[in-house]
This record gives structure tokens, sequence and C-alpha cells, in this order.
């Protein structure tokens, strides 16, 4: 009797959920391949957060974009590329853009999106070469690439010693995987233009085991170290960095291995610590207070509220905002508020956020203004060192935002889209 | 009364050796074939292709091989991520290599190549046996995940240790690559998994097949009978590792289409999930093998299912249970039924043959 009662009561929910589904597709979805779980959690959080935190801002301050509430719900992924293939194939209907959150899962996505017509927005990772419109229709990288990335440390490097690195060696240490990969082409021409000398020290998922790593480093004495690291990979490499010793302020991560949690379980270890980034850490930005005001004043914040203003959280404000523009800049070319994924692309084409757009939206300051075409998918290619400092657990902003080397970075991006196109017989668009 | 088996007459041999001996087994066996063939290829779409049906195939396939190693002649196995990298690479190699090469052809060879490779790995399953014999398999594991990571020759010089498959068709329609339809990934798999089912069914009711049992059940009672020890640990690792490389090919070019090996193959993606299969469906079974990859596949499918889209439950919330469930679930197996789930259907059988009489 229970079980036929409880049959019952699973086939009610089934029609109720299903029934809520296709009320909602009137909203403009925007599906969340998230992980809070794992390996890579301590960086999925805080971002995770961001997100949402905008999303519900967006919605209960403007009441969604141009009167249409943004749906947004997330599928846990744990980075797990079959994960990452299932929540896409779950959220993929009249989903406008997909937020990969893994350079894995974005490789995996790229063929995929693209033949579907769903927007990929892989904010300043993913697959670099997608920066080009002309090969990579529906996949965007903006504002910055990881090859511009490396060439942004080798020039902040530079400019610490004084314009000659000749003979003097970098190491990188990297993530064993398409991500950690990626800027490795980039060093070894830049080794060859500037004269130094390139280690590659590749270091395996999920990133506990580094000891022979850093053995390797102290063996080998680099004058600097960059760092291609994610998730747990980052705390302990920066703790091992600490342990042996290793002058902090000469070992710079990318973007994505800069933020508290990565820094913090160091101590005072980790005190001058650098990494790149795109945006700015803290909360005195216009879209915070509003979040507070709308969000974390209603006890609405997603998690527990305590990544607010930390730097993966203000990365999800951003990326967030970016997706939500490319809506209101789709809207307004297309003039209606009912967009379809297609018309969510010819937006995200033609997203420019000038430094008045930035404002508007509450970003004063928050980052440096960028502009989409259809040529270029990846942005403007700033990015700025920026340094910890233990003693008041804050990230510093230490210089301007800089280009990377453009004449490196375009010429292997145009080599690299053009395999890819010849590979997969796309033919070239834009005139 | 179901499953009633009076009044069968077998006058034949081959009657008497058919797989399906019972009439009600043959029925059942036919409509399951009818819908996999006619029905679902009419109805499928991406989702039910991409996150359960195709992977579902492709398990089953890498559970029938190790259960051929493991289950029926008794040589522990954890390598079963390296050898699906071999499948996987080795038909990545072959379609830059040979643009207009078949693609049933490619992913067969490359389980020949994954066979060839499986025999070098086996060949220390004659001095050691059991735990030792594992350690031996996962050094196998990572040693192959290594070689597809560190030699660029593999993954043919990318920047990223990324392969990516391209478009291959079967007559006419691609069955390789984004544009692929969700039917026709769906039945290239699943043909492969028929034909090969049948001839691992076979082959296990062959000399060969009991060869295998008699070197499981006990390898000095069965040398001592004339089972060379040698020949038949060697084919049961030969064929073993053909099915897990044709598995991995699929996984690579039919499955994912891009792949990075150390994430794709990871022990805790391929290995120990494949291992579980063939424990929860049955060790020694074929049933069991299907039965194992569809419950690992769709478990946390299914759960995540319940709990964020009935229930309501934050994704987060929903996977922490997920990981606990499972776990949970594994333990109450092997206490409860440790000869899987293809004992609770022989069971299940017997029950039916009675009912409605409890004796």
């Amino acid at each position: 009797m229970r079980i036929k009662q409880l049959l019952i009561g699973m086939t009610a929910s089934v029609i109720a959920v299903s029934s809520y589904v296709e009320m909602a597709i009137a909203d403009l979805k925007f599906p969340m391949l998230v992980y809070r779980t794992g390996a890579y959690a301590p960086n999925g959080i805080p971002n995770a957060d961001g997100f949402v935190d905008y999303y519900k801002m967006i919605n209960a301050r403007d009441g969604g974009i141009g009167g249409e509430k943004i749906l947004h719900p997330e599928c846990e992924t744990g980075y797990k590329t079959q994960v990452g293939v299932e929540c896409y194939e779950k959220n993929k209907k009249d989903a406008m853009v997909f937020q990969p959150m893994s350079t894995g899962i974005t490789y995996q996505l790229i063929p995929k999106a693209t033949a579907d017509g769903v927007t990929v927005y892989s904010t300043g990772y993913g697959r670099t070469s997608a920066a080009n419109g002309k090969v990579f229709k529906w996949i965007f990288n903006a504002p910055v690439t990881y090859w511009d990335g490396a060439s942004i440390a080798v020039r902040h490097i530079l400019k610490n010693n004084l314009g000659n690195i000749k003979g003097k060696k970098i190491a990188l240490v990297y993530h064993n995987s398409a991500y950690g990969k990626e800027p490795i082409r980039t060093l070894q021409t830049l080794s060859k233009k500037h004269g130094f000398k390139l280690m590659l020290l590749p270091v395996d998922h999920p990133g506990q085991e580094q000891k022979a790593t850093w053995l390797k480093i102290r063996k080998g004495r680099p004058d600097n170290v960059l760092m291609w690291g994610w998730g747990v990979m980052n705390q302990v490499a920066i703790k091992s960095a600490a342990s042996i010793k290793f002058p902090m302020d000469k070992f710079i991560g990318i973007w994505w291995s800069g933020s508290e949690n990565d820094v913090l379980p160091a101590g005072q270890g980790a005190h001058g610590y650098k990494s790149l980034t795109f945006n700015a850490p803290g909360t005195n930005y216009q879209v915070h207070a509003d979040i507070k005001k709308y969000v974390h004043d209603k006890g609405e914040a997603s998690g527990d509220g305590s990544h607010f203003g930390t730097v993966l959280y203000n990365r999800g404000l951003f990326q967030a905002m970016v997706q939500v523009e490319a809506a209101t800049v789709a809207q307004k070319i297309h003039g209606t508020s009912k967009i379809t994924p297609a018309m969510y692309r010819d937006g995200m084409e033609n997203v420019n956020l000038s430094a008045k757009r930035l404002e508007e939206l509450g970003f004063k300051d928050f980052a440096p203004p960028f502009k989409n075409s259809c040529e270029n998918h990846g942005g403007s290619g700033l990015a700025a060192v920026q340094q910890w400092d233990a003693k008041t657990k804050k990230w510093n902003m230490i210089t301007e935002y800089m280009y990377g080397d453009s004449d490196v970075v375009q010429k292997l991006i145009a080599e690299d889209s053009a395999k890819y196109a010849t590979e997969q017989k796309i033919a070239e668009r834009c005139g | 009364m179901i499953y009633k088996e009076t009044g069968q007459y077998k006058s034949s041999y081959k009657s008497d050796h058919a797989i399906f001996p019972l009439l009600q087994d043959k029925i059942a066996f036919s409509t399951l074939m009818f819908i996999a063939f006619l029905i679902i290829p009419f109805v499928i779409n991406s989702y039910w292709e991409k996150a359960i049906l195709v992977p579902f195939l492709i398990f089953s396939l890498a559970a029938i091989g190790l259960n051929i190693l493991t289950g029926y002649c008794g040589q522990v196995s954890l390598g079963t991520g390296g050898f699906m990298a071999v499948g996987a690479f080795s038909t990545y190699k072959i379609m830059t290599y040979f643009p207009d090469m078949n693609i049933m052809i490619i992913i067969l060879i490359s389980g020949l190549i994954t066979a060839a490779v499986g025999i070098i790995f086996g060949l220390p399953s004659l001095r050691i046996k059991g735990f030792y014999l594992a350690v031996a398999t996962l050094a196998s594991q990572f040693f192959l995940v290594w070689l597809f990571n560190k030699v660029p020759w593999f993954y043919n010089y990318s920047d990223t240790g990324q392969i990516t498959v391209s478009e291959r068709t079967m007559f006419g329609v691609p069955v390789t690559g984004a544009e692929a339809p969700s039917y026709a990934t769906y039945l290239f798999c699943l043909v492969l998994v028929v034909v090969l089912s049948f001839a691992a069914k076979n082959l296990i009711r062959s000399k060969m097949g009991r060869s295998w049992m008699a070197i499981r059940d006990m390898d000095i009672a069965a040398e001592i009978i004339g089972v060379p020890p040698l020949k038949t640990k060697l084919s049961a690792f030969a064929i073993s590792s053909f099915y897990i490389g044709v598995a991995g090919a699929l996984y690579f070019a039919v499955f994912l289409g891009a792949i990075e090996v150390t994430e794709s193959f990871d022990i805790m993606t391929i290995s120990f999930p494949v291992l579980f299969m063939i424990i929860i469906g049955g060790l020694g079974s074929m049933l069991g093998s299907f039965l194992g990859a569809a419950f690992v596949v769709t478990l946390p499918i299914g759960l995540k299912f319940l709990m964020v889209d009935m229930v309501g439950l934050s994704a987060v919330t929903a996977k922490h249970f997920e990981i606990t469930i499972w776990g949970l679930l594994m333990i109450i197996f092997l206490i409860v039924e440790p000869h899987g789930l293809a004992r609770l259907w022989s069971i299940a059988k017997e029950k039916l043959r009675r009912w409605p009489f409890p004796y």
C-alpha cells in the first residue's frame, strides 16, 4: 500500500516538475556548471557564489534583463569532463550561454556547442585560439587569454630586471592538463625571443603531490617561477614555495592562482606572492552595494556569503556581468526582450564595455574596458599584477593593466586557429 | 508459473546448447532487441544519448572485458583506464594517418592493438597472483597514462595534449564528431556491443572459456589436468584488452570527441568504476556486466534527478548526498548480495518459476 502511495506521489511530482519547466521557458536561461565539491571546490565555490549573487541582484533590482527574469540552474560537475557533458546536454535547450569554468570541459563543448548553436563564454580560460572569432563563431574568451597572460608575466619579469633577462631561468609549475599546458608554447617562443631558459615542471591532478617539483626548484634555482594552477594545487604550491624559502615576489601565478583561498593556508609565508588578475579585489564598488542591499540583506546570499569581495567572487561578478550585458545588447540589436540563443550570440559579439558603460553597470574601475567584435572574441588582452599582503590579508594591485606581447600571441593564435579550421573544415567568417 | 520450463523439450544438442534455452528468455531477449534497435533510435534525444545510453553501452563493453579477465579467469586488474587509453589513442593515431579508413575498422584495429599491449602487461600474471597482480596492473594504468601524456607523438604534438576526433561516417551518416545525430552514435555502439557480447558469450562457453574458469578456480589443478597456464592467462588478457580497447576507442571517438588522457582515463574515473561495475553486477556473468554498467552509469544521474529536479535540493547538497549514498550502497551490496545483481536476477527467476506458490 505504501509503495503505491509513494508511486502516486512520485508521478505527481514528475508532472508538477515538468509543468514547472514548461512554464519557465519564457525566461532567460543561464545554466551554471559549478563545482562546489572535489579538489577544485576551494576555487569553485567563491566563483559560483559571485555568479549567483549577481543574477539574483539583477532579478531583484531590475526585475531581470529587459523584464525577463534570469534562470540560473546549477549543475554540479566536480570539474569532471564526463559530468560536464551530462550537465550540458541536460541544460542546453534554450540556454543563452555556458560558462564551463574548466578548460577540459570547454574543449569538450567547443565542437558540441558550435553544432548546437549555443554560446560558450570561457572568461580568460579555455582554448586560447578561440579568441579568433573568424574560426570560433560560438566561443568567446574575452577579456584576456592565457597566451596574453604568459607574455604579461614575462613582461613583468622583464621590467623588474631592467629589460634584460638573457640567461635567466624561469620555471613554469603547471597543472598537467590542457589548462596547464596552454602557456607552454608562448613561453617557449618568448624564451627564444628574450633568451631566458625555460624549466617545465608538471604537477599531476589533483595537485597535492608536489615534493619532487619543489625539490627540482631547489636544485635548479630558477630566478622566477610562474604557476598555472587551480584548486588544491595552488595552496600546496604556495605552501611548498614558502617552506623552501623561495622569494615570494619572484613567484607569479596566473589569474586562477591568485585568490585568498590559495594564499591563506601558507600564512605569513605567502607574503609577497604575486599573481595576474583582470579584475580588482575588494568591496568598494557600486555593484557590491547593490548586492548587499538586494541580496545579502534579504538573507538570500549564495552559499554562506563569506566570500563576498574576494578575488574569485569578484571575478564571478565580472563574468556574470558580461553575460548579462550580452543579453542586454542582444535585446537592443533585435528589438525584443525575448531573445533566442542565436540572438544572444550576436549580443555577445557586440559587447562593448567602455569605461562609461562599466560605470553605469556599477563596475567603475573594476576591470579594464574591452569590446568584442566579429574577428576578436578575446577582448582587450589586458591584465595587471597583484601582490598578497599577508599582514593585512589583502591583495594589492601593484601595476597598471598592461598588454601582452601581441606580436607573438597574435601569430600563435592565427596558427592554432588555422590548424583547427582545417581539421574541422570550418570556413572563416567576417568578410 | 511465469518462468515455467516444463513442456519445453530439447531434442537436439543444438537446442540444448542455445544461449537462451528457455522460450521465455528468447521472447524477453527478442523484445529487448526489438526495443533497442527499432524503437529507441526513433525516440532518442541527445540527452539520453550522451548522458545515459552511449556511456552505458561503452561501459558495458569495458565491463565485459574486465569480467573476462577478472570474473572468468580470476586475474584481478586495475589497469582498465590505461587499456582504454590505448584504444583511444590508437584510434586517434590511425584516424590521422589513414583519413579514408572506415571508422568501424579503425575501432577494431584499435582493439587489436590494445590486445597486444594487454598481452605484454599480462606477462607478469604468470608469476604473480591476486593482490600482487592487482598492483602490477595498477602500474600499467599509471605507466600508460603517463606515456600518452609525456610523449607528444601520441597526440600529434598538439599544444595542450588534447586529442580531438574528426568526423567519420557509416553509410553516409556521421557517427563521430559533433554533427553526429543521436541515433547514429547510439546504433553504432549498439551494433558493436551486441555483436561483441555474443562473441564473448560464445567464447566463454567454448574450450577457451572453460580453461579460463579452470585457471580461476584452481590454477595448479588446472595445470595438472592439462590446461596450459601461459596460453590461457595470456589469451584472457588479450581478449579482455580487446574489449576494453574497443570501449576506449568508442569512449573517445563516439562519446566524448575530445579527450585529455590524465583526466579522462584517470584511475578514479575509469578503472575503479569499471571494477565496481563487475562487482556490483556479478563476477563471471555476462548479464552482470550489463547490469553493473547500467547501475553505475545511471545511479548518479538518477539520484541527481530525484534530489535536484524532484525534491528541489541545491546541486551541491545533492552531490554530497550522492557521494554518501554511493558509498553506503556499495557496502550494503557487498554484505547483502556479494554475488551481485546477476545473482539477484537468478533468485528472482527462481521465485518466478514457482510463483504464486511459495515452495
